[in-house]
């Protein structure tokens, strides 16, 4: 008799090896108590030796908001035909800076956890959703300052700010999937980590952060209907639009379903393509 | 069951092998190596073979002590008991997931050890409910009550070591690892997280304990297995493994 009968004889179940996805999903959730409290410890730990502590949750994004002003609102003037340019700047671009905090350090979500990956049993999607939501928890008082600076530039808050809700949930979403995809690809290419910097500088510059793409492109229409399935432009758009008035800010629907349709397929996607690699992720390799 | 003499097997290794591929820089030295070719920079996958087909069955209530030079392929079997590294070819069976005794990777050194016990806690799959209930248990056994509030770094090591070990041992285990942790803290310490042990072996059935101090296997283990180079060299008794692995080192 082989060993391998002899262990399906006394009941034995093979060690390793990824659970069916269904299952692997279920596995995930049952440990959402750890994610979340990785997440929030973590973003404790960030902040808890400065002397500030967690000021700086709403400090960092709010001198952020002032150096992008300055630079691009006084220095460089790219606010030509844009009104209200100064919350536009700022929304957009702590928008982005969710989506491109999530990228590069999402990458680095099971290779800078190496440590843990190898001495715990745990799915491994909890880690780079933990790091999502750190990011998330950070991000909720930066909508804070995006509302205190559109009310600064004359902007009266309406029931339309409640969006802001949907959108976050589907932007988060949408950053989620992304992660999952880059946290696996760094597996394999730890090169990623030096790329991904540059891919999120490309994408700040040019999704319109600081300048607006509908002034920009006015006389290309082929162009603007493609911008408009950039989902990352979707979801400023969605941001901006919500919290500013005027006949430049008008909320779109469509963008609406574009960003949901998206944020739900990268979702799928994301969580399909890091589930196939579940055991890679220990070996030290 | 069977026959009431046949024990249950609760791990069953059958043939493991583990293989890495490591992206190696710098070069083998050779004897035909020299002068100009030294500075030249190779970048060639070489494969460890870490494990070369290891077999064995692990019975209920065994404790078996795992012992074997460093490098020898001892915490790579462990990885592999436990899943953590996939065996390239062979497989292994358990009865139940079988866990490792170690939670250190998952605590937060800024954070007090408060809330390190509650993440370390949730790391090792325990539920909220779980750890509350057994919050005083695991900051009495570690003996740093007056300084739970602290964070982690003021520690000195030996506290951080008890903490650790608190925790990991707070869940109970039917199958468990233990990588030379019984050789943290001071003598009083050691004798509680030895106890510990004890406790846990009766309670839980199989545990490994992997380690160098040939005492503490002698006086926990019941079975030993010889690991060298990635081969299963022996498996038996302490009295018959342990004079044969003194007399090859």
């Amino acid at each position: 008799m082989t060993l391998a009968d002899e262990a399906s004889r006394a009941g034995l179940h093979k060690v390793g090896g990824r659970p069916p996805f269904g299952s692997y999903l279920r596995q995930v959730w049952e440990r959402r108590e750890f994610i979340y409290a990785l997440a929030r410890f973590r973003v404790e730990a960030e902040n808890g030796r400065n002397r500030l502590g967690m000021a700086w949750v709403i400090l960092k994004p709010l001198l952020n908001a002032g150096v992008y002003g300055l630079i691009f609102g006084l220095i460089l003037s790219t606010h030509k035909g844009v009104d209200d340019f100064v919350p536009f700047l700022v929304i957009g671009a702590l928008m982005i800076e969710y989506f491109s905090t999530c990228l590069t350090m999402g990458a680095k979500s099971i290779t800078s956890n190496a440590a843990l990956v190898q001495s715990l049993s745990f799915p491994r999607m909890a880690l780079p959703l933990a790091l999502v939501t750190q990011r998330l928890l950070m991000f909720i008082p930066t909508v804070g300052v995006m509302l205190l600076v559109a009310v600064a530039w004359g902007n009266r808050p309406t029931w339309e700010w409640l969006l802001i809700i949907p959108v976050t949930v589907t932007f988060t979403i949408f950053n989620t999937g992304v992660t999952l995809i880059t946290a696996r690809l760094t597996v394999h290419f730890r090169d990623m980590t030096q790329l991904l910097p540059f891919i999120s500088r490309f994408i700040f510059y040019s999704t319109g952060v600081f300048f607006s793409f509908e002034e920009r492109f006015r006389d290309h229409p082929t162009a603007l209907e493609i911008v408009a399935f950039q989902p990352l432009h979707e979801f400023l758009t969605l941001g901006r639009t919500i919290f500013l008035g005027g006949p430049q800010y008008e909320v779109e629907p469509k963008f609406f379903i574009y960003s949901t349709v998206w944020a739900i397929v990268v979702l799928a996607l994301g969580a399909r393509f890091f589930w196939a690699a579940e055991e890679r992720y220990g070996r030290t390799d | 069951m069977d026959a009431p003499t046949e024990r249950r097997p609760v791990v069953v290794a059958d043939d493991v092998h583990v293989e890495y591929k490591v992206l190696a820089t710098g070069k083998k030295p050779g004897a035909a190596d020299s002068g100009r070719r030294l500075m030249q920079r190779t970048r060639s996958t070489r494969t460890v073979h870490a494990l070369k087909g290891v077999s064995f069955k692990a019975y209920e209530n065994d404790s078996i002590g795992v012992i074997g030079s460093n490098g020898s392929g001892k915490s790579t079997l462990m990885r592999a008991i436990v899943g953590l590294t996939p065996a390239s070819r062979g497989s292994i069976y358990a009865a139940s997931r079988p866990s490792m005794l170690g939670v250190g990777a998952a605590l937060i050194k800024d954070l007090s050890g408060e809330r390190n016990v509650i993440l370390g806690g949730l790391a090792l799959g325990l539920s909220m409910e779980e750890i509350q209930a057994k919050y005083d248990e695991i900051v009495d056994f570690s003996g740093i009550r007056d300084f739970i509030e602290m964070p982690m770094r003021t520690y000195s090591s030996g506290m951080t070591a008890r903490l650790k070990f608190a925790i990991a041992t707070a869940k109970d285990h039917e199958i468990l690892i233990v990588d030379e942790a019984l050789a943290v803290g001071d003598k009083g310490f050691r004798d509680r997280s030895e106890a510990r042990i004890r406790d846990i072996r009766d309670n839980a059935g199989t545990i490994f304990l992997v380690s160098h101090s040939m005492r503490s296997i002698q006086d926990t283990c019941n079975r030993v297995i010889w690991i060298n180079k990635g081969t299963l060299m022996m498996d038996g008794t302490p009295d018959e493994v342990l004079p044969e692995y003194a007399k090859s080192t």
